[in-house]
């Protein structure tokens, strides 16, 4: 299926995946992040329970240095 | 100097030596941005002398395809050590700022206290106020602790405590600018109806500029580029400190009335000296 992260098209092998094996295979483990997926934020706890579709749209954020 | 001509009649709610911001008290009244560093060595080595116990960060799309294991922010700056203040930087409407923090929530387990600020212009990163009353009231409606970055209108300015904001931190001038504070007047009147903290935000350049506006009355001063942008960023950090520190003192000391001349010197004006 293809997704949409951050903006950029992305072709995952799988058509069956979870937030968290997308976090996994995007090599984001351990990283604290905050994902919007079609608008709607996805809490953190629910990355496992969350199946992506094709088409789907993601952001992936993350705080940095700024004023 | 305008703010001599203030008497110094002071809120007592305000004589207390920490900051109080949405309930939480501070012993640190400068708060520092974490941006344009040269490394997070640098950063956290700057934040440290510079006592402040608040940290703006941004919220900005993860690099993907970034190695694993690559530093990141909040192993230098832990969230345990530190209060985050994420911000909307970059925002140009109400909707990408509210989206923003809500992201921004999301990622800092349920955090409450933000910034928020909605530009106007990426020339001048003006603020536009409208589009920031408009965020401030979703926000606050949504739960959220707002320090709300402004104009130096004080009207506006109190429209946003009114709206429930929890402190107000208008600009001493342009952001990046390192202009100092261009109207102590307007600042005057925002402190001195303000029922809030009142933040400089943006624009101090020196430590002068963080004491004058600490004797102004101000609360706190919040800023980055000043401190970032120094040639030694970490002694700056240190000197900001004492800035910040030294103005609040002055601030809550009353200076002495300016006057033109005295007939008054400081020495004893008799048992002097005089030819026989």
């Amino acid at each position: 299926m293809k997704i949409s992260i951050n903006g950029n098209v992305r072709q995952l092998d799988s058509e069956n995946m979870t937030i968290s094996a997308l976090v996994m295979t995007l090599n984001l483990t351990g990283q604290r992040l905050a994902i919007e997926k079609n608008g709607e934020i996805v809490a953190r706890s629910q990355f496992g329970a969350v199946n992506l579709q094709d088409g789907d749209k993601l952001e992936i954020v993350g705080a940095v240095g700024g004023g | 100097m305008p703010w001599a001509a203030v008497k110094g009649v002071v809120d007592k709610t305000f004589m207390s030596k920490k900051l109080i911001i949405a309930g939480q008290a501070y012993h640190s009244r400068l708060l520092v941005g974490t941006g344009k560093y040269k490394d997070f060595t640098e950063t956290r080595a700057a934040i440290d002398a510079s006592g402040a116990q608040i940290v703006t960060v941004a919220i900005r799309r993860t690099n993907i395809g970034q190695t694993a294991g690559e530093p990141s922010l909040l192993e230098y700056l832990p969230p345990e050590e530190f209060t985050y203040l994420p911000n909307t930087a970059g925002c140009y409407s109400a909707d990408d700022a509210v989206r923003t923090l809500r992201l921004a929530r999301e990622l800092l387990d349920g955090h409450k206290l933000v910034k928020l600020e909605v530009l106007g212009d990426p020339k001048t990163l003006y603020p536009n106020v409208i589009e920031t009353i408009a965020a401030a009231k979703t926000l606050i409606k949504d739960g959220f602790d707002v320090m709300v970055y402004t104009s130096d209108d004080p009207i506006i300015a109190k429209q946003l405590e009114d709206i429930g904001c929890c402190a107000v931190m208008p600009l001493a001038s342009l952001i990046g600018s390192g202009m100092g504070i261009l109207n102590p007047w307007n600042l005057q009147i925002i402190i001195e109806n303000a029922k809030i903290p009142v933040l400089v935000d943006a624009g101090i350049g020196s430590a002068a500029d963080a004491a004058v506006a600490m004797e102004l009355g101000c609360h706190g001063v919040l800023m980055n580029t000043a401190i970032a942008g120094a040639r030694d960023p970490v002694m700056m950090a240190g000197a900001m400190k004492k800035a910040i520190e030294a103005g609040r003192e002055s601030y809550l000391a009353g200076r002495m009335a300016k006057k033109l001349y005295s007939a008054a010197p400081s020495s004893p004006t008799t048992g002097l000296i005089t030819a026989s």
